[in-house]
């Protein structure tokens, strides 16, 4: 490969990338050492499972972590079988885990939770690193300056065997926010409009590094909000440089290395920062100087308006396949174009998901909250990530803060982001949901979803309207 | 891992954008049923009717497709999540080829894994595809790997490009872990050198450490 060290002008990308390679294998194809691999519920039993067919070993099960999310219960006081399903893969994995000898954080102990929230709150995730999963989402952990990447279930076996992942290495994509952000507008915000302005496919093939003012303006966890969502613009890897933000988050967290280990490790995660004179092959610019509010209206989360847009009419658009696309979404979720989101009802509210569930969502969420009632129409969740972020919640005050208000407040785990668990939106009904995902049947079969940030979730739950969270007296943030 | 050589079945067009997995294969599903049962819940939201019956508009329910081994599809087939079970649906349908002008990447990765080929075609070619099709009374294709190429019964000839070590692993069939183990030496010498420069993704404190020598600092 021409990327040598010594050479200057490397991305961020290209920096981690490199310091992973175990073997070249040509044509652009590297072998890469996996520092982390994380796994779940679904995939843990079953891949743990494939590899014992194989008659085959787990190579560094020390660098394995798992927990139960997708399929476990979110019920208040739940057990592996409240979620009959989600009991049988989560003995499964009990199972599993302990005869290769693989951390798993269980339900009941801290540490449990959805993946995404776990790996950074637990340190397991750290700059610099090459982390993958067995979900799409694991770019999230990009947020903390970690290459991390969804993978199928037979590539997981592969890192469950080796320690490795063979990959064609992508082309490198920069997206560059300008201007400052306003008020009442949060990462999600963000990050759906570049989805909205740039497509669902523009970092199809590319590594995407977020870039500008105000990504660097961001915390830790709203730069791993951003980065949840580089997937849904087709990149299945989108990191942020690390900063002194960034190592501030990760220091004193009980996998991070302490003393004069994390001391080195920072020097080390100092020199990852693409240099100046690093060249990306595609370049992308987002102004956010005016940007409202964002939720989406259709079944992909490129088909996004801000609070104060109308729907747009297909028949503007001029590609044939987006026209039908658009046409198709707007039956699907009973829309008509011309109109306004804003006023629309709303029968659920779903706060949490690894997009949004991390204990600065929920406070924003529960600045909303706070001193009003959820519509008598609507239910309304909140699903906190962790158990960690639960308790973290309970002794401020949050389950206090929404329970008042008549939302429930569950237990950790994916819940009604994918449905996996038996939490599904009704046939027909519309919820606004602090998700990644709005596609056909994603929160149940004829599920409506919009995505918007945990404040205008909140906005929408005590409302029972789709509603700009900006207009609701004596919200400020 | 099952080997692609070349093949020949009939094409079903199913030409929307945007096809996510979540589509492919629905989340229950997967969680229900053995990874070899997941053909029939293929497309489910689309192709079934509320009261469980085939929609007649949906193309896989039409004779005209009925046994169709190859899906012609839109641009970024496959997006969104990384569920290999999609793959393992389309599978369970018989489809051994999606001819479509992108896809996800995942998906991608995952089709390689099960010996099912992606082909990218630009819109262009597809259309003419499709049109060559459109009069036949059985709508086949063939789609040869060793070629790179998908041929209309005219003998019209559209060609692809696959990367090298995912052709000639598809063709052969080929074991990924297996032949990755054959490098166990790489994989020590990088592990070895690594302990040395990032000791701290080797050692980390308060893991369950199997197989590894702990020197996480005291907290």
């Amino acid at each position: 490969m021409a990327h040598d060290r010594t050479i200057p002008g490397r991305t961020l990308f290209d920096k981690v990338w490199d310091d992973h390679v175990v073997a070249h294998l040509g044509d652009g194809v590297d072998l890469l050492f996996v520092d982390r691999h994380l796994t779940h519920d679904l995939e843990a039993g079953p891949n743990l499972a494939r590899l014992e067919r194989q008659g085959r070993g787990v190579r560094r099960p020390d660098l394995t972590f798992a927990t139960p999310d997708h399929a476990v219960a979110s019920a208040p006081g739940r057990n592996a079988d409240t979620n009959p399903t989600g009991g049988r893969l989560l003995r499964d994995m009990r199972r599993a885990t302990t005869r290769f000898g693989i951390r798993m954080f269980d339900i009941g102990e801290v540490g449990q939770g959805i993946v995404h929230v776990i790996g950074p709150e637990l340190g397991i995730t750290n700059p610099g690193m090459l982390i993958v999963c067995s979900d799409s989402h694991t770019c999230t952990h990009g947020g903390l300056g970690a290459l991390a990447f969804g993978v199928g279930a037979s590539e997981a076996t592969h890192v469950l065997a080796t320690q490795t992942i063979k990959q064609a290495r992508p082309r490198t994509m920069r997206v560059t926010f300008r201007g400052s952000r306003p008020v009442g507008v949060t990462a999600k915000d963000m990050v759906l409009h570049a989805i909205g302005t740039l497509g669902v496919a523009a970092g199809r093939g590319h590594a995407v590094e977020w870039a500008g003012a105000p990504i660097r303006a961001l915390d830790a966890e709203q730069r791993m909000t951003l980065c949840n969502m580089s997937i849904e613009m087709g990149a299945k890897i989108g990191m942020i440089a690390p900063d002194d933000v960034t190592f501030e988050y990760v220091a004193g967290r009980p996998y991070t290395p302490s003393g004069g280990l994390l001391d080195r490790a920072i020097a080390y995660w100092r020199t990852l920062p693409g240099d100046e004179s690093a060249r990306f092959d595609r370049e992308a610019s987002v102004d956010i100087s005016h940007l409202v509010p964002q939720v989406t209206w259709g079944t992909n989360p490129e088909q996004v308006i801000g609070i104060d847009g109308v729907i747009p009419d297909p028949d503007t658009e001029p590609d044939a396949s987006r026209r039908a696309a658009q046409r198709a979404a707007l039956e699907y979720m009973g829309l008509r174009p011309g109109e306004h989101l804003e006023g629309t009802p709303v029968d659920w509210v779903f706060i949490g998901s690894c997009a949004n569930s991390r204990i600065s969502d929920l406070r924003e969420a529960a600045a909303v909250v706070r001193g009003r009632r959820v519509a008598p129409h609507v239910r309304a969740w909140v699903v906190p990530g962790s158990v960690q972020v639960q308790r973290d919640a309970e002794a401020e005050g949050l389950d206090a803060v929404f329970r008042a208000a008549g939302f429930e407040w569950r237990e950790p785990s994916c819940s009604m982001c994918l449905a996996a668990n038996g939490d599904t939106v009704g046939p027909g009904q519309r919820c606004v949901s602090t998700s990644n995902r709005n596609f056909v049947g994603r929160q149940g079969p004829g599920a409506r979803t919009h995505l918007s940030s945990p404040s205008m979730a909140a906005a929408a739950a005590v409302t029972g309207t789709i509603t700009d969270v900006r207009r609701l007296a004596g919200v400020q943030r | 891992m099952r080997a692609f050589t070349e093949h020949t079945g009939r094409v079903v067009p199913i030409l929307r954008r945007d096809i996510d997995t979540d589509v492919l294969i629905r989340i229950e599903r997967l969680i229900e049923n053995p990874p070899d049962a997941l053909g029939p819940f293929l497309f489910e939201a689309w192709r079934y009717l509320p009261d469980g019956s085939p929609d007649p508009a949906f193309a896989l329910n039409q004779e005209r497709y009925a046994g169709a081994s190859i899906l012609v599809a839109g641009p970024n087939f496959g997006c969104g999540s990384s569920r290999e079970h999609a793959v393992w649906a389309l599978d369970g349908q018989g489809i051994r080829c999606v001819i479509a002008p992108s896809f996800g990447d995942i998906f991608v990765q995952n089709c390689f894994q099960n010996g099912v080929l992606p082909v990218a075609l630009d819109e262009a070619a597809i259309a003419e595809v499709l049109a060559e099709l459109e009069p036949l009374d059985d709508p086949l294709l063939t789609v040869s790997l060793e070629q790179c190429a998908v041929s209309a019964p005219s003998g019209r000839r559209w060609t692809f490009v696959v990367a090298d070590d995912r052709r000639e692993a598809l063709l052969q069939g080929l074991d990924e872990i297996g032949a990755t183990l054959l490098r166990s030496d790489d994989i020590e010498r990088f592990m070895r050198d690594d302990r040395d420069r990032r000791p701290w993704v080797h050692h980390h404190s308060g893991g369950h450490n199997a197989g590894e020598t702990t020197v996480g600092e005291p907290k």
